[in-house]
């Protein structure tokens, strides 16, 4: 025994862990930060995963865009195209158009991955898109959060960018479209319009500068402003917490849910897979942007049907919608494509920004708020938020509207004043209803709380009557009524909702379960009056 | 039964929740491993104040069903995962016509990788919703800015840091850094925007495009196909179009972008209405500049729309129109292309159109800039 102690010393597998975490711990002194990570808590709510899904869809996008910039060449020299796509064999093209044609029939596996970025970008912009109305309608911009609204809007405008830079560089006939669209659109700028697009395109256009230029914007410049702001806004999410919807045991200053391990790690993984393999199905059955279809670029070709990717869309429906007023100053003008396509986007990028500065200052609230609304509490923000989504809804659909007045069978003008018209007034009538069914929906939880629930149970009464047996949700007041106040929480409405339906018995074929087992209870109240009294001091 | 589970040691609950307990004794045997997470977790400030085993009994069928269910799906993810990587070796992909094995590569590689990554997911998902202890834990939340005192400390440090440089009883050193200070940023910027910066202006590069005979050393340009092939009145039936391009070396290509031009053969009913409407138009002289560049029935006007330079090339025939399929304008054939709908503010410009042996060329290049309207665009 002493032999073995003094000859040499053995690994011991099971200690070699411990060992280890010492190890780590004597020199980087983590232990306590390390389980301040494990602990946190993470409060629980479908609606807090949304911005989840573009986290997970912009590392798909880093994961899938590292792969194609490896065969991706950005050049705008001419090549004659001799690759596996037959039908675009001997056609005069970019080299940038060759390539993105090579990563798709060429490269193994290299449509898969195309497509699940390009899908993986759409996904991305539309979680953003979900996340702000979730941010918006329960007044989680609020302070102190403020800061992060604002990087959030900054967010959606470089995710804008980058996308549109990113499908401006196939070189496609639906690209090179765009971007002489973007072209117009800087043009368009007053005073500096032409020196802002000559230097851009580094001279006429599409010149052979731009889609270098692009592909650093889009690989290098953009990507890497989206990792920093990404990083702090998650930053400070957990720096100020998660806020949390009202609710039992739920107050302004704690945050109630599950610690981030294994609870909520467990569950953000199994999301991020999720997320990552819908985008992975998409892509591989789901075809999107067949640029061998629209051929190369050519200054005089363009068909009907042309549509940019959906976040583009209401650009382009304000674009058609505009009059055209082209407004002469002296010697100058001012094109009509100005205000559509550079001061529209300027104010929707102002305005949201400032947006919980304006309603703070409106309603004098100094506060601090980590309890959110739910949306028909606060019907004037509501309905204001109703109103801006019609008002970008009538722009997408504007943005479609050829295609909307072909497959209708519709005169395309009529639909465009349609868009007109509808732009200047579904807002305000958008605005009106919303405001009324918020209130309506007060009401009917004040109701419920005062009467309760609605059994199904109805009576005849002796003299003849009928009424609804209602079962109140707390014990009476004075008057016969339910003494409950309104806490900003979910009112019940069914009955099945406060326990009146027992829980099905589970099993497909057959039970697994006995019939009438309870389950463990759900909630329970946190702290029991002995146990305090023996708690030592 | 308990809502802390397990617990069973001397240390009950602290009274104010996510408070360390006093004299806590980590080495104290009786502890079990869960007393020390729960007080991990209260001296992080974080009370756990349920937790419970989702199957409280070991072993009945239901969790052995659930348990089963899990294992399943990491099974099939893991063969999907493998069955993708053998696909995307062996399977055919090169691109035929027809229906052939490589049509289905893509969304075979698809469905292998994207299921795996799903059932993957969903797997670790229903161990968390299933398996994992049912918890609830509060977590105390600070409002508010920092404690006074440490605010004052901080700012004091700060403007020590101010005074430390002397910079307030030091004018000279005050002004001296002004310089540097406005010319490093001067120095950094300039050739950061400066190298970019590029003059509208040089070489006429707005205002000028293919169609000026300096580029075909001063002869006047042939409307040449895409292929280079001029083009002879007779090759264009009345009522009909074709797009046309300089006949100058690369003229078809990108490098003239803003050359694509369109040919249309009127029918002599339109073009008598043309006519008219020139005339017409030259007489009021409103809009100019008023080109008279018809040659016999044929007519020809840019392509670039006048609103945001897609090619507006979708030729109505029957009503005489031609639309933009960006952002719908159109334009009026029988009338200098003017607008009569949507966006665009401008009638397309019309270039003067010759006959040189037979072949159909440019008196000149356009007399206006083609495209979209910019600040000082000449009028």
């Amino acid at each position: 025994m002493s032999a073995t102690n003094t000859k040499r010393r053995r690994l011991d597998i099971s200690k070699l862990p411990e060992k280890t975490a010492e190890e780590v711990d004597d020199r980087l002194q983590v232990a306590s930060p390390l389980r301040r990570i494990f602990n946190k808590v993470f409060p629980d709510h479908w609606s807090f995963l949304l911005g989840e899904i573009a986290l997970y869809s912009f590392i798909v996008l880093l994961i899938t865009g590292t792969f194609m910039a490896l065969f991706f060449d950005p050049s705008a020299s001419e090549v004659r195209y001799n690759g596996s796509y037959t039908p675009l064999r001997g056609i005069a093209m970019s080299r940038a158009y060759e390539t993105s044609l090579n990563l798709s029939f060429d490269v193994r596996g290299g449509l898969v991955l195309r497509q699940m970025h390009h899908w993986a970008a759409l996904l991305f912009m539309a979680a953003i898109v979900v996340h702000m109305f979730r941010v918006f309608f329960t007044g989680a911009f609020r302070k102190p959060r403020e800061l992060n609204w604002i990087i959030g809007v900054s967010l959606f405008w470089l995710g804008f960018t980058e996308g549109f830079a990113g499908y401006s560089l196939p070189d496609d006939a639906l690209s090179g479209t765009g971007l002489r669209i973007a072209s117009a659109i800087m043009l368009s700028i007053p005073v500096i319009g032409s020196w802002v697009t000559t230097s851009l395109f580094g001279g006429e256009f599409p010149g052979t500068e731009i889609l270098p230029r692009l592909y650093i914007l889009h690989v290098l410049l953009v990507p890497a402003l989206l990792v920093v702001l990404i990083t702090v806004h998650m930053g400070l999410l957990v720096k100020q917490k998660h806020t949390q919807f009202p609710g039992p045991g739920k107050t302004n200053h704690n945050v109630v849910g599950v610690r981030m391990f294994p609870g909520f790690a467990f569950k953000a993984t199994g999301f991020f897979m999720i997320v990552f393999g819908v985008i992975a199905l998409m892509g591989g059955l789901i075809r999107i942007n067949p640029i061998w279809l629209f051929g190369p670029y050519k200054a005089a070709v363009v068909s009907a049907g042309s549509q940019p990717d959906w976040y583009v869309m209401f650009l382009d429906g304000s674009t058609r919608l505009m009059p055209a007023w082209d407004i002469p100053i002296g010697p100058y003008t001012i094109p009509a494509l100005f205000w559509p396509t550079v001061v529209l986007p300027g104010l929707l990028t102002m305005l949201p920004m400032f947006y919980p500065f304006i309603e703070a200052r409106l309603r004098r609230d100094k506060l601090h708020h980590h309890l959110l609304q739910r949306p028909r509490d606060v019907p004037s923000r509501t309905a204001l938020g109703a109103m801006a989504i019609s008002f970008y809804l009538v722009l997408t659909i504007s943005g479609g509207n050829d295609v909307v007045a072909e497959k209708l069978d519709i005169s395309l003008n009529a639909m465009t004043w349609a868009g007109r018209i509808g732009v200047l007034f579904v807002p305000p009538i958008a605005y009106y209803f919303t405001y009324r069914i918020c209130l309506g929906l007060q009401q009917h939880d004040r109701e419920v709380l005062v009467h309760g629930v609605e059994t199904g149970i109805i009576r005849r009464l002796p003299d003849g009557r009928f009424i609804e047996i209602h079962q109140p949700l707390a014990p009476s007041g004075g008057n016969g009524h339910g003494a409950l106040e309104y806490q900003g929480a979910p009112v019940p409405k069914k009955m099945n909702k406060i326990g009146a339906v027992a829980p099905a018995i589970r099993g497909f074929f057959r039970p697994v379960e006995q019939p009438g087992q309870q389950l463990p209870p759900v909630i329970v109240p946190p702290t029991t009056p002995p146990e305090l009294e023996d708690a030592p001091h | 039964m308990s809502t802390v589970a397990p617990s069973g040691s001397g240390h009950g609950y602290s009274p104010a929740s996510g408070t360390p307990t006093p004299d806590f004794d980590t080495e104290d045997p009786s502890n079990t491993r869960f007393d020390l997470v729960r007080e991990g977790a209260r001296r992080d400030g974080v009370e756990i104040v349920h937790y419970a085993p989702r199957f409280p009994v070991r072993g009945t069928k239901l969790e052995k069903r659930v348990e089963r269910g899990i294992a399943l799906m990491f099974t099939l993810s893991g063969l999907l995962a493998v069955g993708s990587a053998v696909a995307f070796i062996w399977w055919p992909q090169r691109y035929e016509q027809g229906p052939v094995a490589s049509k289905l590569y893509t969304p075979l590689l698809g469905l292998g990788l994207g299921g795996a990554l799903l059932l993957f997911g969903l797997a670790v998902a229903a161990w968390a919703k299933k398996l994992l202890p049912e918890e609830i834990a509060v977590q105390e939340r600070h409002l508010g800015p920092s404690p006074r005192d440490e605010q004052q400390l901080t700012g004091a440090a700060i403007l020590n840091m101010v005074d430390e440089t002397g910079i307030k009883r030091r004018p000279l050193l005050k002004a001296a850094l002004l310089l540097p200070a406005g010319g490093l940023g001067l120095a950094a910027g300039v050739p950061l925007v400066g190298a970019l910066i590029k003059d509208p202006n040089a070489n006429h590069i707005l205002t000028t495009t293919g169609w000026n005979p300096q580029n075909n050393g001063g002869k006047m340009v042939q409307l040449v196909r895409d292929d280079g092939t001029p083009i002879r009145p007779e090759d264009v039936s009345v009522g009909g179009q074709i797009t046309v391009f300089p006949g100058i070396p690369g003229g078809a290509t990108n490098a003239y972008a803003d050359s694509p031009t369109l040919l249309i053969h009127l029918r002599e009913e339109d073009a008598e209405v043309l006519r008219a409407n020139i005339a017409a138009a030259k007489k009021t002289n409103s809009e100019p500049p008023v080109v008279e560049g018809m040659w016999q029935n044929f007519v020809a006007y840019s392509k670039i729309c006048s609103h945001a330079g897609c090619p507006a090339s979708l030729y109505e025939q029957q009503t005489n129109r031609l639309l933009c399929p960006c952002h719908q304008s159109q334009f009026a054939i029988t009338n200098q292309a003017k607008p009569i709908f949507g966006p665009a503010h401008r009638k397309l410009p019309m270039l003067p159109l010759q006959l040189e042996d037979g072949i159909l060329v440019a008196g000149s290049d356009y007399l206006e800039p083609v495209g979209p309207t910019y600040w000082e665009r000449p009028k």
